[in-house]
């Protein structure tokens, strides 16, 4: 047992050093080639005995090598088996790419069911014979390795140079996470392994009821380390894909956002003749990026009052070609009075911005408890009220009717050359 | 008239940069500028200028960096913070690392000038936005703290902030309030200072999120 731990524990370094990933099944020979056991380097875990002996029945490698894994619990013969196929077969590096026909899948699966039941034959033949470390190790493994066949030849090509990549890549990961993977199975067989031979070497004997035991525990390690963290592994797979694939969609929202916004903006900005025409454009899409940026994403607080005035704002900086420079503190869900308000202080700042003269304006509202505010403000040339034309009396009496009839009120203030502000206040009774 | 005020450019925006030095380069000196934070560092610390207009958004660190590294070595360098990001957590950021003012960038030259002038004075500049966050950001009941002083405003703060958000200059607000312009910028400066060291959570929120504290 001692030299077959030596051997699991070559392969598995034997493991650390391959990089290459074994590619998928080897076809099988034609039916008319003598048998010959050629040993394949390029695929090898140990010395390629198994690799060749697979592509020699036309079988999975991994079928095989798990065959000599079970067939190793049985007293070790799967060990001497390997050493003395190792001994009659020849170095298959010359002509290590020779092509066969390759087998279809039913073929393919009776040959592996084959091998099984020789496996399985051996097995009982070795048990009748004495060459047996215990019903506790060697079924559990040989079902395990069923097992592991089983999901090894259902696996698609494409899933199985995953696994061994995974089962490849770093040492550690290798023996805890890689499905499948060589390094586990041996580092598992070896744990049920040196659980027999601190079995044998205490007892010497195999019917001692507490070892019995100690070699199940030992061979439940040795299964989990083979068969349990494949779940684990997919998981950390599954999560690794989301992960690129929320952030690759991300990236498409943003390159489409901006295409849409900024890149059309540009355009236009190189199309447009004028230069108020360009800082409106420009101006324009800074505010829409800004609020992209920094303001709440879509559907939360559309219906909020700090984004009407926002939008409000917007549309007069199109309309007029001025800036307006809106601060909204608080906020508030709009309602009709809101938006009766909102249209007053939107009748404001259309005035502000064709009557003023003044090329920007500010717009500042405040919710409190119990009553909103805005204040419109421009430093434009203001007027005496004694004599305010017509139509400007009568926006000016737009913006009061509107507020009076919400409940509210409206104040404007204005001197000649120090501009003018208009401040509507609407109350809140609760 | 000016006398001279020293000015070192701290922007990434070679564009922007120009733009601001032909601009001022009339009525102050500009004694550097740097593209980004370290060269700011190694630029601030060589030229000892009176005033650095800092962009909030750089390559190698942003201006709170910038400000946090040099104002122990530089006391008397004071810093006025320019972007053109409104995003709070930014604005928060850098006043808090010590700038005292925040204005963006569509700033018209004027008033970039005025900024620049009170700043180098000592006082403190507040743009319509910034006036209206802190005013935002100070609602509501404060928390229960060791200095109720700072975290929250007073009647006379709160209105200035106020006519601030709407549009007004300091010498507006001043005649508004039948106050001096001195008592105008004294509260100002007041409203500065708890927003540096105000722990209300709207103030501390932006900071924790950045690991400043």
């Amino acid at each position: 047992m001692v030299g077959a731990g030596g051997l699991w524990h070559h392969r598995s370094i034997d493991t650390v050093r391959s990089d290459v990933p074994s590619p998928p099944p080897a076809p099988a020979p034609d039916g008319r080639r003598r048998f010959r056991l050629v040993r394949r380097p390029a695929d090898r875990i140990l010395a390629g005995v198994a690799a060749g002996l697979g592509d020699e029945l036309g079988v999975d490698h991994a079928v095989v090598r798990l065959a000599f894994v079970v067939l190793s619990f049985a007293g070790g013969a799967g060990v001497v088996a390997y050493l003395v196929l190792w001994l009659f077969s020849s170095d298959g590096t010359v002509e290590s790419s020779r092509a066969a026909p390759s087998d279809d899948a039913t073929s393919r699966l009776l040959k592996t069911g084959a091998v099984a039941l020789v496996v399985g034959g051996l097995l009982l033949l070795l048990r009748a014979a004495g060459a047996w470390f215990g019903d506790a190790i060697v079924w559990p493994v040989a079902l395990g390795a069923l097992g592991s066949a089983v999901i090894w030849m259902r696996a698609g090509p494409d899933r199985r140079t995953r696994w061994t990549r995974a089962a490849t890549r770093h040492p550690v990961e290798t023996v805890f996470t890689g499905e499948m993977s060589r390094g586990r199975i041996a580092i598992g067989a070896l744990c049920i392994a040196g659980g027999m031979a601190v079995f044998l070497a205490a007892h010497n004997a195999f019917s001692a009821a507490g070892n019995v035991v100690i070699a199940a525990g030992v061979t439940a390690v040795g299964l989990s380390l083979i068969a349990g963290p494949g779940m684990w592994r997919l998981g950390r797979q599954l999560a690794e894909e989301r992960r690129q694939r929320i952030r690759s969609e991300e990236r498409a929202e943003v390159a489409a956002h901006l295409h849409d916004s900024v890149l059309q903006s540009l355009a236009m900005i190189q199309r447009a003749e004028s230069a108020p025409e360009m800082a409106t454009l420009a101006r324009a899409q800074e505010r829409e990026l800004r609020a992209w940026l920094y303001g709440r994403p879509d559907g939360q607080g559309q219906d909020s009052l700090s984004r009407a005035v926002d939008e409000a704002a917007a549309r007069i900086e199109r309309l007029h070609q001025v800036r307006v420079e809106a601060v909204t503190v608080g906020d508030r869900t709009m309602d009709d009075r809101l938006r009766a308000m909102l249209q007053a202080c939107g009748e404001a700042m259309t005035n502000a911005a064709r009557h003023s003269g003044a090329d920007r304006m500010s717009v500042y509202v405040e919710v409190e408890k119990d009553a909103v505010t805005a204040y419109v403000r421009d430093t434009g040339r203001g007027f005496a009220a004694a004599n305010v034309g017509g139509d400007r009396r009568g926006i000016s009496e737009s913006i009061r009717g509107r507020m009076e009839r919400a409940g509210g009120s409206a104040e404007v203030t204005s001197e000649p050359g120090g501009g003018t502000e208009v401040k509507l206040v609407l109350p809140f009774t609760q | 008239m000016s006398d001279e005020v020293r000015v070192f450019l701290v922007d990434d925006h070679r564009l922007f940069v120009s733009g601001v030095r032909s601009e001022l380069g009339s009525s102050f000196s500009i004694v550097g500028e740097a593209g980004d934070a370290e060269q700011a560092v190694a630029g601030i610390l060589e030229t000892s200028p009176d005033v650095v207009l800092l962009d909030v958004h750089m390559p190698g660190g942003g201006g709170a960096a910038v400000i946090r590294t040099v104002a122990p070595q530089r006391p008397d360098v004071r810093f006025l913070a320019l972007s053109v990001s409104d995003a709070a957590q930014d604005v928060i950021e850098v006043i808090r690392a010590g700038a005292r003012g925040y204005v963006t960038k569509s700033i018209a030259p004027d008033d970039l000038a005025g900024a620049i002038r009170r700043v180098h004075d000592g006082d403190a500049v507040f743009s319509p936005r910034l006036a209206g966050f802190v005013l935002d950001a100070f609602a509501g009941e404060s928390p229960p703290s060791l200095d109720p002083e700072l975290d929250q405003l007073t009647t006379r703060e709160r209105e200035v902030l106020r006519h601030i958000a709407r549009g007004y200059a300091y010498k507006e607000i001043a005649r508004q309030l039948h106050i001096s312009v001195k008592t105008v910028e004294t509260h100002v400066s007041a409203v500065l200072r708890k927003l540096q060291l105000s722990n209300r959570s709207e103030l501390t929120r932006w900071a924790t999120e950045r690991r400043l504290i």
